[in-house]
C-alpha cells in the first residue's frame, strides 16, 4: 500500500482531516528545506507537497512566484529537489511527500529517469499543474510504472466528463481548486465548494483535498468540514517570505500548529 | 494535402493543451465557439467587412526594384502588411478574436504584449466593439515603448505593468492567463501569436492567413508568378505563419523562417530556438522548441526588437521545421539594422525591426540567386515605433 493511501485510510479510522503544507523547495534557502518538512510534519501535517521552482509559474500568484524566484536565485533545480526528498527520507519513512510544480523541469529530465528517481529518493505523488489528463497519458505512465501517484487538479468549471477523466486516471488524491483564480487568491466561496463536492464524489473514489485560497484557521476548518484534506500553501509561502532564516523554522511551526487544531475542530 | 493540427490541436509531437485544469472548461468554450463561428457565412462576412473598411485589406505588393537593383540579384518583393491600420499585421488576428468575444458574449478582453504592437491592436478592436480592455506588459517593455502605451491609454485601455520575472513578453503572458482564469466568465483573452495552448495557435494562424491568401492571387499579377521564395520573421511566429500557410501546398516554394541572432547565436544572447535546435518543452500552454537550461528554466533571450524576443515559438514552426517543409535561420540585430536602414534609403519605406529580419536575409541571399527569381518578403510592420531604438544604435538620443 502506498504511503499517501495508508495515510488516509488510518486518518479515515481516526475521523480525522488531512492537513497538507505546501511550500517551495530551496525558499528561502535550501539548506532549510529539510528542516522545515520535519518541522511541518512536528507540527502535525499528515502529507507535504513540495514545489518544485520554475521560472515561469502561470498558475500561481505572486507570493508562490516570489517563493520561486528566491529558491532560482540557488538555483535550486529538479535534481536538487529530489536529493532534498531523499535526504528527508533518511529520518522520515511515513509522511508521504507530493512533488507539485511544472512539466518543463520534468520533460527536461525526461519522464522515465525523473519517475525513478523519485521512486529511489521516495517520493510518493507528483503534480503537474500544467499537465492536464489529455496531455499526460504518455508521461504519466512513467509514473505509474514506478508506483508514483499521479495527483490531478479538478477547478469549479470542471464538467461531468473532465471529473470522470481524472477519476479514471488519478492516483492517491485529487487536489480541487477552490476558486476561480490563481494560488492566494482571496475569493473563496464555501458555499459553492459545498455544492460541487457532492459532483466529485459521484464520480471520484479517491480522498479529496482542497486548496487554493485557505489563508487563516477559521477558513481551514470550514473547509475541512467538507472534504477529506485541507490544502494550505500561499499562507506558509507568506510566512516564510515574512520569516528571517533564524525564526522561519519556529514561525512555521506556529502557523502550522493553528491550522492542525483548527482542522481537528472538523 | 497539409492538414494541421488535428482534433486535439497537435501538430506531429507539437502544440497541445498544457494548462491547469482551471483553464481547460475556458478553452472548450473557446474551441467550441471557433469550430461553430470559423465557417458561419455571417461571421465570415463581417470579418472580412471590418478587414477591408477598418483595416485596410486587401494590402498591396510591392516590388523594390532599386534594392533588388542594388543587391544584383532576385526581384524583391514586400508584402505590405506595414500599411495596415495600427501598422502592422497584428490587427487581423484582434479583429478575428474581438469578433468572436463579440458572439461568445464576453464585454471585456486582455491582452499580453511585447513592443506593444498586439497591445495597440487589441485596445483598438477593443475601442472599435466596444469593449473593456486590459493589457499586460512587462515594467521593462512598459519604459522602452512609452509611446505605445500612451497609444493604448489613447483607446481607452488600461495598461497593466508586470513586474514579475524577466518583466518582458513572456512574463506578461503569464499575467494574462492569471487575469483570464480569475475572470474567466466574463473575459476573452486575445492572444497575440500562434502559440498558447489549443485552439490559439490554429486560431490565429487563420486569422492571419488573409496574407498568404491575398499574395497567392497578387503575385501572378504583379510578378508574373509565384514566389521561388517566402521570407518572414519569426518571434512566436504569427505573421510567418500568416503568409506561409497559404504556399505550404505550393510545390517549388522554399519557405524561410527567420529568428533573431542578437548578438550573435554563439554569444548565447539571441531568440533563436529553431535555429539553434534548443531542446523540446512545454510553455504557455503548448510544447514546442524552447530556450532553456539543463533544469527546465527558461532563459532570458535578447533582441533588438521586442516582438521578436521571446524564448519559444508557435508550435506549427517546430512542425514545419521538422517536416523539413520550412527552413529556419538567424539574422542578427546589426545585420537588421543594416536592413532597415537600407530599406529608409533605397525604397523610401521604414520597416519595422522585427521585418527588418527578414529583409536582412532576403539581402543575403537575393544577390546569389538570378535575376529572373523572386523573393517574396512579408513586410509585417512599420517601423516608426522603433525611432527611439534605431537612434540609441546609431548613438543618438532624442
Amino acid at each position: 500500500m502506498s504511503r499517501i493511501q495508508a495515510t488516509f485510510d488510518k486518518l479515515k479510522q481516526n475521523k480525522r482531516k488531512a492537513l497538507i503544507p505546501f511550500f517551495t523547495a530551496g525558499d528561502p534557502d535550501p539548506k532549510l528545506t529539510v528542516p522545515l518538512m520535519h518541522a511541518l510534519v512536528e507540527a502535525g501535517s499528515d502529507v507535504i507537497e513540495l514545489g518544485v521552482p520554475f521560472s515561469d509559474p502561470m498558475a500561481d500568484g505572486p507570493t508562490i512566484q516570489r517563493a520561486s524566484e528566491r529558491a532560482l536565485k540557488h538555483h535550486v533545480g529538479l535534481h536538487h529537489v529530489l536529493d532534498m526528498v531523499a535526504e528527508f527520507r533518511r529520518s522520515n519513512a511515513a509522511t508521504p511527500v507530493v512533488l507539485m510544480g511544472y512539466g518543463n523541469p520534468i520533460e527536461a529530465m525526461g519522464w522515465e529517469p525523473f519517475a525513478k528517481r523519485c521512486a529511489e529518493a521516495g517520493v510518493d505523488g507528483v503534480l503537474t499543474v500544467d499537465f492536464p489528463p489529455e496531455e499526460s497519458h504518455e508521461s504519466f505512465a512513467h509514473l505509474d510504472k514506478h508506483g508514483i501517484d499521479p495527483i490531478f487538479l479538478l477547478a469549479p468549471t470542471s464538467t461531468d466528463a473532465r471529473i470522470e477523466r481524472v477519476a479514471e486516471q488519478a492516483r492517491g488524491y485529487v487536489y480541487y481548486v477552490s476558486l476561480k483564480g490563481v494560488t492566494g487568491a482571496g475569493n473563496l466561496d464555501l458555499s459553492a465548494i459545498a455544492e460541487k463536492i457532492p459532483q466529485l464524489r459521484e464520480h471520484i473514489k479517491l480522498p479529496i483535498g482542497v486548496g487554493f485560497g485557505i489563508r487563516d484557521a477559521a477558513t481551514a476548518l470550514e473547509v475541512a468540514k467538507l472534504c477529506d484534506g485541507v490544502v494550505v500553501g500561499s499562507r506558509i509561502v507568506q510566512e516564510i517570505e515574512n520569516s528571517t532564516s533564524q525564526n522561519v523554522v519556529a514561525s512555521v511551526t506556529r502557523l502550522v500548529r493553528e491550522l492542525r487544531q483548527a482542522v481537528d475542530q472538523a | 494535402m497539409y492538414n494541421y493540427p488535428d482534433s486535439t490541436g497537435h501538430f506531429g509531437p507539437y502544440g497541445g493543451i498544457y494548462v491547469a485544469e482551471t483553464l481547460m472548461g475556458a478553452l472548450d468554450e473557446l474551441n467550441q465557439a471557433y469550430e461553430k463561428y470559423r465557417s458561419d457565412p455571417e461571421f465570415i462576412a463581417e470579418l472580412n467587412f471590418d478587414l477591408k473598411h477598418f483595416v485596410g485589406r486587401p494590402s498591396p505588393i510591392y516590388h523594390a526594384k532599386r534594392w533588388s537593383e542594388q543587391l544584383g540579384g532576385a526581384q524583391i518583393f514586400l508584402k505590405r502588411e506595414d500599411l495596415n491600420h495600427t501598422g502592422a499585421h497584428k490587427v487581423n488576428n484582434t479583429v478575428g478574436q474581438a469578433l468572436l468575444a463579440k458572439r461568445m458574449g464576453k464585454p471585456r478582453v486582455i491582452a499580453e504584449t511585447g513592443a506593444g504592437q498586439h497591445g495597440v491592436a487589441t485596445a483598438t478592436v477593443a475601442a472599435r466593439y466596444g469593449m473593456e480592455c486590459v493589457v499586460y506588459m512587462g515594467s521593462e517593455d512598459v519604459k522602452r515603448q512609452a509611446q505605445n502605451v500612451y497609444r493604448m491609454k489613447l483607446l481607452g485601455a488600461t495598461v497593466v505593468p508586470v513586474e514579475s520575472g524577466s518583466r518582458t513578453l513572456k512574463d506578461a503572458l503569464n499575467e494574462a492567463m492569471r487575469d483570464w482564469v480569475t475572470n474567466i466568465g466574463n473575459t476573452f483573452y486575445i492572444i497575440g501569436t500562434v502559440a498558447g495552448p489549443h485552439p490559439y495557435p490554429v486560431m490565429v494562424r487563420d486569422f492571419n492567413s488573409v496574407v498568404g491568401k491575398e499574395c497567392v492571387v497578387q503575385m501572378p499579377e504583379i510578378a508574373g508568378s509565384q514566389p521561388d521564395v517566402v521570407i518572414a520573421c519569426v518571434g512566436g511566429g504569427s505573421n510567418a505563419m500568416g503568409i506561409f500557410y497559404s504556399y505550404i501546398d505550393v510545390p517549388g516554394v522554399t519557405l524561410i523562417g527567420v529568428e533573431a541572432g542578437g548578438h550573435g547565436i554563439a554569444s548565447g544572447s539571441h531568440a533563436a530556438p529553431l535555429t539553434t535546435n534548443s531542446p523540446v518543452g512545454v510553455l504557455h500552454g503548448n510544447k514546442t522548441y524552447l530556450m532553456q537550461d539543463a533544469d527546465g528554466q527558461i532563459i532570458e533571450t535578447h533582441s533588438i526588437s521586442a516582438g521578436l524576443d521571446y524564448p519559444g515559438v508557435g508550435p506549427e514552426h517546430s512542425w514545419l521545421k521538422d517536416s523539413g517543409r520550412a527552413e529556419y535561420v538567424a539574422i542578427n540585430d546589426d545585420e537588421a539594422l543594416r536592413a532597415f536602414h537600407d530599406l529608409c534609403r533605397m525604397e523610401g519605406i521604414i520597416p519595422a525591426l522585427e521585418s527588418s529580419h527578414a529583409l536582412a536575409h532576403a539581402a543575403k541571399i537575393a544577390p546569389a540567386m538570378g535575376k529572373d527569381k523572386v523573393v517574396l518578403v512579408n513586410l509585417s510592420g512599420r517601423g516608426d515605433k522603433d525611432m527611439a531604438t534605431v537612434a540609441r544604435a546609431s548613438g543618438i538620443e532624442f
